[in-house]
């Protein structure tokens, strides 16, 4: 019984077979080129699920910024500005340090490698903490929505010696939609961050055994391609939530 | 060449036949070896498995609707249980059989050995769908056994976030990881079919039944988030209870309702694709001619995913959306109607000229055409905007959706997995058992649903636990069409079980088929080709499948 | 046949039972049957076309008549054929489709106006002469009648599929839809959202009666009240009048005339007065405020019903001069007045 697909084709060349075997090459892809490649566009489409994922809240966002307007505007005007554009410096920097370190992958320089990754990782660090604290400020100043969600503040800023025009109760109850997009958003973007790091320390220890400097460079440019793109989300988080509104009402 | 008048099977001397040694199932014994495999052969085995166990359990709470359903009375059970059944029913129809069925069983066997490929790109994210798929599958039956769910597979807000006190949080988390088993899916496949295409295989010669996978797919990795996040939200705001989708504290319900269609619309079109793909292949084989218009159907499958995010909004054409708005969306709804014709028309075309067999898959491929036109004409109702309104919410619905669903996907599936079942296992079932199953499952369709168009125009709401008694005839009449249709289920269960071990052994080839899959042995190796092969012809071409063959026979003889 | 009488009998009765075709109790009805006649005919034509092409190629090119199959490629002819004749099919549905729903969803000028409110699991239906029904619905024929309707809590569906209407009836909005029933009798009420445990038992009945019974109906099922006058109540007694009392230095607009006039807010934008505005002005004023006005309103969100707030819009739309207003008004204060300091005007 004939058991495959005939494989008399005289074209069948044998330069075919000539490829570099590395160690990470998975049987079932012809050439390493191809898996590498297989892999890149198989994270670039994992980035584009993760588009449509956070553009289901960009879209309710925005809906709701165009209906309410004005408690929008109030409760942007209570984010901790310094604290973001901290943290977007943060972030910025932590990618520097992963481009660079995909670089120091490609041209095969171990320490550097581990250096940068771990950079990377500190930066990333960095920013859930500023995170961690801009949360908790919110949670004292109860802005965190939910039964602890007060109003007070917005509806009489003056007892609470704040300088913001103050806006009419039944405006007020939507503020709390504001600060849930708010911490829904730069929450899911956080547990992004979050599984970043882990994966990170799993590099880490993957490129101190020196898996990553012989020219296998795949997981670091695809693990590159997910943190780019967690900073690419703040940076749009950002503008929206934090600096959009930074002008005084009128 | 053994075939007959009326049959293309050709099945090897039985006496000497034997299913060859090394082979994929045999490859490694042992649960482990099953459940922590890469192989794309044996983790579509499992869904498998898997899936048809989840649909005999949908199947049963069907069952259990319709005979709650022969008297107008609310006597069979409470109202609360009734809605649970109805619930459970859609969720795990829709997302634990009808969304994996056709592409992560047959499609997830076939798509690598059609491209000539040694698995998916993805083996290992291909098993953790698997997984996320069992543990979706295993949470929702959690919820069931805890005591259920009734919201409507459609989570409707605000009854879903603020109204209800059973298992909706528990049940949203199964359904938000089956979305992730899907993504992945839909990933592997839209990179394998990208990049581990073999030698010579251009898009332009890939199975019909790859191009509507690749369609399906790009569905699935696009709208399947908007449902997690949707799920996400609607979580949150039960917990929380902040009022994204609540009316009284300035949210907006409708906003849940976009997000919900926009993935679930574009579902349908994950659901029928893929047996799209496997109807183009089957009419092909027993017409022994190229599907028509090759092209055509290949680009209509694209042209239905294209369309199919751009008409989610007629699923609320009665909701108080802006009359221009349904404008627009009904029109896009009239535009994603004509692929679908495009595609009746060339698989009725491919049988001119040919020269047909009614073998089983055959036969279910004919159950396809006939009930998806008609799933598709009644789906112009209710695009139509006038028509709409008298329609919707009513059994018409159910009735149109059971058309394009049970009657074209599942016909669809039941014609693949009878027509791979050979490549698959190595056997044949007894084909006079599966052709009367085939019948039964199509009079059983018939009776079951036809009552219900009628249902719907009289204004029989959906999701009604007991009617006015006028309806009852036509009801009586769709519960026994369901007992009909029940059997016809069960039959293939049995049959093709038995077939594991008593079958007939089919050879490499036993329907003279041309795709790659028939070209190699059955069941095919772990590592599915010896030797990467190399495509030097157009899909379905019969003359050089005849000239193979030919040469083989010289060379033997 | 020895068919056995009684199972006869039984066929007989239980088949005359039941239906097959909705009766046609409106205007709307014939249009719609129109519409499904040509659909359910472009339904047969396009299964019976499909299913002859099978039949006839099955029988011809079957294998023992054909033997060897004759490759095709395809046809660009045929191609054009089946996208262009199906599209222009689906287009004309779409016009027709579409013409159908602009008249069904807007309401003509001249039509008496029902409210009507959705809860779990009840249908109230409220006639403008403060008639209040509890799962059924009372009209006139050939009579344009307008249901303005809301729900209190989830999604509902007001279907009459002898009408052939049906509305989405929406937590916190407004939808209408209308009919002019044609024929007296009885016919189903369904609500055919998903709605909770008693879904299936959100029904009614809708009763069509000739104008005189009607009016006679009327009559006899007043509460007194009608709902403006239920309205002009509750604007005084939540304290409306005290701002909307329509003197020249009041903190709040004047509102007669209001409905259907065109407002500029303090936004600057233009809107229109209609019932949808008049309640969510009255839910969120903070929203709504006029040109020339401080945002002072509190809302009243939580703090008045649906039904409530249809008697207020009801009041407001009849609301023609301020005369009411500001006599209940002085009388109120002059009452409060009264009994300390007799005699004496205050301030």
């Amino acid at each position: 019984m004939d058991s495959a697909i005939d494989t008399t084709h005289a074209e069948h060349d044998a330069a075919e077979h000539e490829h570099v075997y590395v160690p990470q090459h998975r049987h079932h892809f012809e050439t390493e080129e191809q898996q590498r490649e297989a892999g890149s566009f198989g994270m670039w489409l994992f980035l584009l699920t993760e588009i449509m994922f956070f553009g289901g809240m960009f879209f309710a966002y925005l809906l709701f910024r165009n209906w309410y307007y004005e408690p929008f505007v109030v409760a942007s005007n209570q984010l901790n500005i310094g604290m973001g554009a901290a943290n977007t410096a943060i972030l910025i920097t932590s990618g520097f340090f992963m481009a660079l370190a995909v670089w120091a992958a490609e041209v095969r320089k171990k320490n550097l490698l581990v250096i940068f990754l771990i950079l990377t990782t500190i930066f990333g660090c960095a920013f859930l903490g500023v995170k961690y604290f801009e949360y908790k400020e919110k949670y004292e100043l109860h802005h965190i929505p939910g039964a602890s969600f007060d109003v007070s503040q917005f509806i009489n800023p003056a007892a609470y010696h704040l300088n913001q025009p103050k806006i009419a109760p039944d405006q007020a109850q939507h503020v709390q939609l504001f600060f849930f997009l708010y911490f829904a958003m730069t929450g899911m973007h956080a547990l992004h961050m979050i599984i970043g790091i882990f994966l990170l320390f799993w590099l880490l220890w993957r490129a101190r055994k020196g898996e990553f400097s012989s020219g296998y460079v795949a997981p670091i440019e695809n693990f590159g391609l997910y943190w780019h793109f967690v900073d690419i989300v703040w940076l749009f988080l950002f503008p929206l939530l934090y600096l959009i509104n930074r002008h005084p009402l009128n | 060449m053994s075939t007959t008048e009326t049959s293309i099977l050709n099945l090897p001397d039985q006496s000497t036949a034997v299913i060859p040694k090394k082979n994929f199932i045999t490859a490694e014994d042992g649960l482990l070896s099953w459940l922590l495999t890469g192989d794309h052969k044996r983790i579509a085995m499992l869904y498998l498995i898997s899936i048809t166990v989840f649909f005999f359990i949908g199947g049963a709470f069907a069952g259990l609707i319709r005979l709650e359903l022969l008297t107008p009375q609310p006597d069979l059970v409470a109202s609360d249980t009734y809605n649970k059944f109805f619930t459970m029913h859609g969720i795990i129809m829709v997302f634990l059989f009808l969304v994996p069925s056709v592409p992560a069983t047959i499609g997830n066997f076939l798509i690598p050995i059609m491209l000539g490929a040694r698995d998916l790109a993805f083996p290992k994210i291909n098993l953790l769908s698997w997984y996320l798929y069992m543990i979706a599958g295993c949470v929702i039956l959690t919820s069931l056994v805890l005591g259920g769910v009734d919201t409507g597979w459609t989570f409707t807000t605000p009854l879903s976030t603020h109204y209800l006190n059973t298992h909706v949080i528990t049940t949203a988390v199964g359904v938000f990881i089956a979305g992730f088993s899907s993504i992945f899916t839909g990933l592997n496949f839209i990179v394998t079919i990208h990049r581990m295409r073999c030698p010579g295989m251009t898009w332009f010669r890939m199975p019909l039944f790859v191009w509507s996978h690749y369609a399906a797919s790009v569905l699935m990795v696009l709208g399947t988030p908007v449902l997690a996040i949707a799920l996400v939200l609607v979580l949150l705001e039960r917990v929380f209870g902040i009022g994204v989708f609540d009316p009284t504290k300035g949210g907006d319900p409708l906003l849940f309702q976009h997000l919900f269609w926009f993935y679930s619309h574009p579902a349908v079109y994950i659901m029928i694709l893929p047996g799209m793909g496997v109807i183009s292949e089957v009419v092909s084989t027993f017409s022994r001619k190229r599907v028509f218009g090759y092209t055509a159907v290949a680009f209509s499958s694209v042209a239905i995913a294209l369309f199919g995010f751009f008409v989610w909004e007629h699923h609320m054409f009665i909701m108080g959306v802006s009359n221009y708005s349904a404008l627009v969306f009904s029109l896009l709804t009239m535009l994603v109607a004509v692929p679908s014709a495009i595609k009746i028309f060339n698989w009725a075309f491919t049988l001119q000229m040919g020269s047909i067999t009614f073998e089983t898959p055959m036969l279910y491929a004919f159950g396809f055409m006939g009930l998806f036109t008609i799933g598709g004409l009644t789906g112009v109702f209710l695009g139509s905007l006038g028509m709409d309104i008298q329609l919707t919410e009513t059994y018409f619905i159910v009735a149109h959706f059971h058309f394009v669903m049970v009657g074209g996907m599942l016909m669809a599936f039941l014609a693949g997995i009878h027509f791979w079942w050979p490549k698959m296992t190595g056997r044949m079932y007894p084909e006079s058992l599966s052709k009367l199953a085939a019948v039964v499952t199509f009079i059983g369709f018939n009776l079951t649903f036809m009552p219900q168009f009628i249902l719907g125009y009289l204004g029989m709401p959906r999701r009604y636990h007991a009617y006015p008694a006028e309806f009852q005839v036509l009801n009586v009449l769709s519960t026994a069409g369901a007992t009909v249709l029940g059997v016809g289920y069960v039959l293939p269960v049995i049959y093709l079980a038995w077939s594991l071990k008593y079958g007939p052994v089919a050879g490499n080839n036993p329907w003279q088929a041309t795709g790659l899959e028939w070209q190699i042995q059955s069941p095919p190796l772990t590592e599915n080709f010896t030797e990467i092969p190399i495509m030097d012809h157009e899909a379905y071409d019969y003359e050089w499948l005849e000239h193979k063959t030919a040469q083989e026979v010289n060379a033997v003889g | 046949m020895g068919i056995s009488p009684v199972l006869w009998q039984f066929l007989v009765k239980w088949l005359t039972a039941s239906a097959l075709f909705p009766r046609e109790g409106s205007t709307i009805a014939p249009w719609m049957d129109e519409l499904y006649l040509f659909l359910l005919g472009m339904t047969v034509t396009g299964l019976v076309l499909v299913g002859a092409i099978l039949f006839v190629f099955s029988m011809r090119y079957r294998k023992s008549v054909h033997p060897v199959a004759t490759q095709i490629e395809g046809s660009t002819l045929l191609e054009a054929t089946w996208t262009i004749i199906p599209l222009a099919i689906f287009l004309v549905t779409f016009v027709w489709g579409a013409l159908l729903y602009f008249r069904i969803y807007n309401p003509p000028v001249n039509a008496m106006n029902i409210y009507i409110v959705g809860k779990q699991w009840m249908w109230k239906a409220e006639h403008p002469g403060g008639q209040h029904e509890i799962n059924a619905l009372h009209v006139p024929t050939g009579q344009n009648v307008q249901l303005t309707m809301i729900s209190q809590d989830v999604f509902h569906s007001y279907s009459i599929p002898e009408f052939r209407i049906k509305r989405e009836v929406i937590p916190g909005r407004y939808s209408t839809v209308w009919f002019n029933a044609t024929t007296p009798g009885e016919y189903h009420l369904f609500c055919t959202q998903y709605c909770g445990t008693n879904h299936s038992l959100m029904i009614g009945t809708v009763t069509a009666m000739s104008p005189a019974d009607y009016k006679k109906w009327t009559e006899d099922s007043t509460s007194g009240m009608s709902l403006a006058q239920n309205g002009e109540r509750l604007f005084a007694s939540m304290g409306c009048n005290a701002c909307h009392s329509g003197n020249a230095a009041a903190r709040g607009p004047s509102l007669a005339g209001v409905y259907g006039s065109k407002l500029t807010l303090a936004n600057g934008s233009q809107v229109l007065v209609n019932e949808a505005y008049l309640r969510d002005a009255i839910l969120n004023p903070s929203q709504h405020v006029i040109s020339g006005f401080a945002p002072i309103m509190p809302t009243y969100q939580g703090q008045i019903s649906e039904d409530g707030l249809i008697d207020l819009v009801e009041y407001l739309k009849g609301l023609n001069t301020n005369y009411r207003v500001q006599q209940t008004l002085t009388t109120s204060q002059s009452d409060q007045a009264a009994p300390t300091t007799p005699g004496v005007v205050k301030p």
